[in-house]
C-alpha cells in the first residue's frame, strides 16, 4: 500500500488548494515543498507587489492631499527598506497561513526537491536551490529526504522567470521578480523589458517612487493580452506619469557597466538607439518548472515548456497530474487554484465541470488598473462575431469623480447575434475588484438584457460596467 | 385507495394540452369507460375515458385551465367505502411521474388505440414534465427561442442540469433532430422539437406600429400555435417546387351524376353523394400509385417510399383547419371515401378528430374551388412531399382542333417538396393525375 493517496509536489496557489481539497475529500495527502510554502504568488508575486504598490498608491495620494483639501506638514516620503520590510512582512504571514492549513488539514509538509522515479513514487532530495533571500524558517514536524509513494501524483511545481540569451538576469543589474521585489537601494533609473503584467506593475511602482521608468515592449501594443483601445488608454496615463514606453522594439544587447546597463534597442523599422539605466528587470513573461522532476523517464509529455494534461488536468501517464503555470497558460493564481479543485475532485470521481479557459479574468495592479475577462475587440472579430462595443468613461461617473480618480474606461462586448457578452476590459481606479461583476454574468450566461435589468448601486464605480451595456445597445444614460 | 386521474398524453407527442370541460361534478359516481372530461390538444378536442371506478372526489385542475401539463394531476376517485370529502388534493408533483407513467398510458390507449408512442417520441419525453419552468441560462434560453428548440427536450450539462449555451448548440446541430423520427405511413408523425424558426419582429415592435386600443388581442389557442409553428417550418425546411396544369372536367361531372343519380336509397337518403372534391382525392391516390416514386417522405437519412397513398385533406374549420387523412385511399370506393370524409368534416368542426386522423399521410388536397379561386399554391405539411391545391371548375374558351370551344376546365397546382419529388417527376404526377380526371371511368375499375 501507498504511503499517501495523493502527493502534490509544489506548494503554490495551485499545489496547496489540491492538497486542501485532497484533505477535505478524505484522501491521505502529503505536500512537497522545497523552498517557500505557498509558492511564488504569496511570497515573489501576487501578494508582496500588491503590498509595494499598496505603499505607492499612498505615497501618491500623499502627494496630491492638497487635491483633497488636505495639509501634509513636515516630510512624506517612501522609506524604501520599510517599504520593502512591509512587503516581506505580508509575504511571511501568507507563508505562516498556508502552513496553519496545511496542519489543520492534516497534509504532511514534506521538505526539499521531488522527483518522480516511477509511477507512484517520489524521490525527495535536499534542496539544491539557492534560496531566495530573506527566507522563512522550515515548517516545525516536515518530513523530509526519501522515497514516498502515493496513488496520485500532482505536478504543481509552478514557473520560473524566463531568460533572454545574453540578457540573463544576474540578480546585480539585470533583476528578476525576485530582486525588482526586495531593492536595497532606489535605483535612480530603470529599464524594464516586457511589458506584461509584472512588467508593468513595477514600472508603475518604480515610477510612483520617482525613478525614471523606461519601459521596451516587442509587440506593438503594451499589456499585450489586453483589449488594444485599453492599452492604448493606460500607455497615454502611464506616459502622463512620465514613463517612457517604447513599443515594437526589442533589446538586442546589454551591455554592463559598473552600476549600470546600457541596452541595444532596435525598432520595427530598424531604428536603433541606446538606453543606459541603473538597472534592468527582466519581464519577459515565464516558463514552466519542467525539469529534473523525473517527467521524461515517465515519458510524461510536455510542449513548449508545459505539462499537456487533458481536461481534468490528467497527464498521459496513468496516476500523474499536472496543475496550474507548469500545465500551460495562463499562468495565474487564480487558473492554478481552479484546476486544483477541479483535479482532485475528478479523482475522487465527482464528476467536476472542465475548466472554461475563456472566462478566467486577468488583473494588473498598476495605476490605473487594469482588468479583463474574454474576448479582446480584436480576438471577438477574429473568431467571426458580429459584434456591439459599448464604453464608458470614468469622467462621467460620480462616485469617480468624488474619488478623484475620473480616469478610466469600461468596454464591453457583446455577440450582435445572441446578446453573448464576449468580453469585458476596463482600465481605471479599482477595476480588478470590478470585473467579477462581468466574469459572474459571464459564468452564467447572462446576455445584455440580465445585465440591463440588473440594478447596479448608487453611487458606484460599477455603474460603469452597466452604463457601458447600455452603451453597446445605444441606450448609455449619463454620456 | 384513492387514484389519481392525470393528464393524459393522448399522442405520442402531446406534451401539454388544455382542460377544457369537466363532464363529472365532484361526488358523481364514474363507472370505468365513462368520459369524465375534454381536453383540448393543438388540433381537437378529445375525451377523457374513466379506468377506475369510484366517486369523483376532487377535481384538481378547473376545466378552461390552459396548458396542463401531461401526467400532472387532474382530479382524484375515491375508491369504493372511501369517504370522498376526506380527500384533499395531492400536491402537484407529489406522485412521481415514473409510477404513475402506466395510468396515463392506459388512458391514451383507451381513446387513442392507434397511436402507438414511437420509441423516439418517447426518448424525447420531457425531462421537465410536469409543468416546471426549464432550468436553463438566459442565453440558452435565447437561442432555444431563436432556433425554435424547446427547451423541455433539452439535456442540461451544467450544475444541477442546467441547460447552458453549448447544450442547445447541441442539440441544434444534431441531438435536437434527434427528436424527430422519420415519419412512416400511419405512424402519427412526432411533432419536431427543433423547427428552426427565424426570429421575426417581436410583439412589441408589431404592436407599435398600431395605436393602442384600435386593435382586439386574441390570445391564440392550441391550433393557431401548430399552425403557425409547422407551417413556419415547412416553408423554412422544405424547399418548394410548383407545377400547374389544367384539367378538363365536363367527363368527370358527367360521371358523377351519373353515380349521384343511380345511388341506391339508404333510410330514406341517398347512400353516397360524390363531390368533385371526392373524385381528386380518389384520382390523387391513383396517380400516386401509378408514380410510386412521388409517394415518399423526405428524412435526412433515407429516402421514406409509401406503400400507401393516405391522401389528407384540408378541412376549413372555425379558427383554422385540420387535415383528416384518407387512408389508402386508392383502394376505397368513392362511395367510401365521400362518406368518410362526410365524418371526418364533420367532427373535424366539433374538433373531434382523434391524432391518428389527422397524423402521418403521404400527400395532401387543399380545394379552395368553392371560394371561384381560379389557381394558388399550397404549403406542404409534412411528412409530406407533396399536396395538391385544386382551384374551381369554370367553363373556359379552349382550342381544340384549332377551333375554340367551350369547356369545363379546372387547374391544380402541384407543391413538390424538391428534396424528394423533382420537378419532373411532379410533373409525371400531375400527368397522371389529369389523366384519371379527364378519364374517370378509370376510377371505377
Amino acid at each position: 500500500m501507498a504511503d499517501y493517496d495523493i502527493i502534490v509536489i509544489g506548494s503554490g496557489p495551485g499545489g496547496y488548494i489540491a492538497a486542501i481539497r485532497a484533505a477535505q475529500l478524505g484522501f491521505k495527502t502529503a505536500i512537497v515543498e522545497r523552498e517557500h510554502l505557498a509558492g511564488i504568488c504569496s511570497n515573489w508575486g501576487c501578494i508582496p507587489t500588491k503590498a509595494l504598490l499598496r505603499s505607492a498608491e499612498i505615497l501618491h495620494y500623499g502627494e496630491h492631499a492638497k487635491d483633497y483639501g488636505l495639509v501634509l506638514e513636515g516630510s512624506f516620503k517612501a522609506d524604501l527598506e520599510a517599504v520593502v520590510k512591509r512587503s516581506r512582512g505580508i509575504a511571511v504571514r501568507m507563508n505562516n497561513g498556508v502552513q496553519f492549513l496545511m496542519k489543520k488539514n492534516k497534509v504532511d509538509v514534506i521538505w526539499g526537491e521531488a522527483k518522480l522515479t516511477k509511477p507512484g513514487t517520489i524521490a525527495v532530495a535536499p534542496t539544491k536551490k539557492p534560496a531566495m533571500q530573506p527566507q522563512g524558517p522550515i515548517p516545525k514536524g516536515a518530513k523530509g529526504e526519501g522515497t514516498y509513494t502515493a496513488d496520485h501524483i500532482i505536478v504543481a511545481t509552478g514557473a520560473r522567470p524566463r531568460a533572454l540569451p545574453g540578457i540573463e538576469p544576474d540578480g546585480k543589474l539585470i533583476w528578476t521578480y525576485f530582486e525588482s521585489l526586495v531593492p536595497a537601494k532606489l535605483p535612480k533609473s530603470l529599464l524594464v523589458m516586457g511589458s506584461g503584467a509584472i512588467g508593468i506593475e513595477f514600472a508603475s511602482f518604480y515610477r510612483t517612487l520617482g525613478v525614471e521608468v523606461t519601459v521596451v515592449e516587442l509587440l506593438p501594443q503594451i499589456l499585450p493580452v489586453e483589449d488594444a483601445e485599453i492599452a492604448a488608454f493606460a500607455r497615454k496615463a502611464f506616459e502622463k506619469q512620465g514613463i517612457k514606453i517604447l513599443t515594437g522594439a526589442k533589446v538586442t544587447k546589454v551591455e554592463k557597466g559598473a552600476d549600470s546597463v546600457t541596452a541595444h534597442v532596435e525598432d520595427e523599422k530598424g531604428g536603433k538607439q541606446t538606453i543606459t539605466a541603473d538597472r534592468l528587470i527582466s519581464a519577459v513573461g515565464v516558463v514552466g518548472n519542467i525539469e529534473n522532476i523525473g517527467l521524461e523517464a515517465l515519458g510524461v509529455k510536455t510542449d513548449r515548456g508545459c505539462i499537456v494534461i487533458d481536461e481534468f488536468c490528467r497527464t498521459n501517464v496513468k496516476g500523474v497530474y499536472a496543475i496550474g503555470d507548469v500545465a500551460g497558460p495562463p499562468m495565474l493564481a487564480h487558473k492554478a487554484e481552479h484546476e486544483a479543485v477541479i483535479c482532485v475532485e475528478a479523482i475522487k470521481g465527482l464528476h467536476p465541470h472542465p475548466m472554461d479557459k475563456s472566462m478566467i479574468p486577468g488583473c494588473t495592479y498598476c495605476h490605473p488598473q487594469i482588468a479583463s475577462v474574454g474576448l479582446t475587440e480584436a480576438k471577438a472579430k477574429a473568431a467571426g462575431h458580429e459584434i456591439k462595443v459599448g464604453r464608458f468613461n470614468f469622467v462621467a461617473n460620480g462616485k469617480a469623480v468624488a474619488l478623484g480618480e475620473d480616469s478610466g474606461l469600461a468596454k464591453t462586448i457583446f455577440d450582435a447575434k445572441t446578446g453573448k457578452l464576449l468580453g469585458a476590459h476596463m482600465v481605471g481606479p479599482e477595476v480588478t475588484e470590478l470585473i467579477q461583476g462581468f466574469v459572474v454574468a459571464m459564468n452564467l450566461e447572462t446576455t445584455e438584457e440580465e445585465l440591463m435589468h440588473t440594478i447596479f448601486p448608487h453611487p458606484t464605480l460599477s455603474e460603469v460596467m452597466k452604463e457601458s451595456v447600455l452603451d453597446a445597445y445605444g441606450k448609455v444614460l449619463n454620456a | 385507495m384513492p387514484t389519481n386521474i392525470l393528464m393524459p398524453a393522448l399522442s405520442p407527442t402531446m406534451e401539454k394540452g388544455n382542460l377544457a370541460k369537466w363532464l363529472k361534478k365532484e361526488g358523481d359516481t364514474i363507472k370505468s369507460g365513462d368520459i369524465i372530461a375534454e381536453i383540448e390538444t393543438d388540433k381537437a378536442t378529445m375525451e377523457v375515458e374513466a379506468v377506475d371506478e369510484g366517486v369523483l372526489a376532487k377535481i384538481v385542475v378547473p376545466e378552461g385551465t390552459a396548458d396542463v401539463a401531461v401526467n400532472e394531476i387532474i382530479g382524484v376517485i375515491a375508491g369504493e367505502g372511501e369517504d370522498a370529502k376526506s380527500i384533499s388534493a395531492p400536491a402537484a408533483g407529489a406522485v412521481p411521474a415514473k409510477a404513475e407513467a402506466p395510468k396515463a398510458e392506459a388512458l391514451a390507449s383507451a381513446t387513442a388505440p392507434a397511436a402507438a408512442p414511437a420509441p423516439a417520441a418517447s426518448s424525447a419525453a420531457p425531462a421537465h414534465s410536469g409543468g416546471s419552468r426549464a432550468f436553463a441560462s438566459p442565453l440558452a434560453r435565447r437561442l432555444a427561442r431563436e432556433a425554435g428548440l424547446d427547451l423541455s427536450a433539452i439535456k442540461g450539462s451544467g450544475p444541477h442540469g442546467r441547460i447552458v449555451e453549448k447544450d442547445v448548440e447541441a442539440a441544434r446541430k444534431g441531438g435536437g433532430a434527434k427528436a424527430a423520427p422519420a415519419a412512416a405511413p400511419g405512424v402519427p408523425a412526432a411533432k419536431p422539437t427543433a423547427a428552426p424558426i427565424a426570429a421575426g419582429p417581436s410583439d412589441e415592435a408589431v404592436k407599435k406600429l398600431f395605436e393602442p386600443g384600435s386593435y382586439e388581442e386574441i390570445p391564440h389557442d392550441g391550433m393557431r400555435k401548430t399552425i403557425a409553428r409547422r407551417l413556419t417550418e415547412a416553408k423554412q425546411t422544405i424547399p418548394h417546387f410548383y407545377v400547374t396544369v389544367d384539367c378538363e372536367l365536363d367527363a368527370l361531372l358527367k360521371l358523377r351524376a351519373e353515380l349521384n343519380a343511380a345511388a341506391p336509397e339508404k333510410d330514406g337518403k341517398p347512400a353516397y353523394k360524390l363531390s368533385v372534391n371526392d373524385m381528386v382525392i380518389k384520382a390523387l391516390a391513383l396517380a400516386l400509385k401509378a408514380v410510386p416514386d412521388a409517394n415518399v417522405s423526405w428524412t435526412d437519412s433515407a429516402m421514406l417510399k409509401h406503400k400507401h397513398a393516405d391522401v389528407g385533406v384540408a378541412v376549413s374549420i372555425p379558427g383554422g383547419l385540420i387535415t383528416p387523412i384518407v387512408r389508402d385511399a386508392c383502394h376505397k370506393t368513392l362511395s367510401q371515401i365521400s362518406n368518410e370524409m362526410k365524418d371526418y368534416a364533420a367532427r373535424a368542426k366539433a374538433r373531434k378528430l382523434k391524432p391518428e386522423e389527422y397524423q402521418g399521410g403521404t400527400t395532401a388536397v387543399s380545394n379552395l374551388g368553392m371560394f371561384g379561386v381560379k389557381d394558388f399554391a399550397a404549403v406542404i405539411n409534412p411528412p409530406h412531399a407533396t399536396i395538391l391545391a385544386v382551384g374551381a371548375g369554370e367553363q373556359r374558351v379552349v382550342v381544340k382542333s384549332g377551333q375554340p370551344a367551350v369547356a369545363t376546365v379546372m387547374s391544380v397546382t402541384l407543391s413538390t417538396d424538391h428534396r424528394a419529388v423533382d420537378g419532373a417527376l411532379g410533373a409525371e404526377l400531375l400527368q397522371a393525375f389529369k389523366g384519371y380526371i379527364e378519364k374517370p371511368m378509370a376510377m371505377l375499375v
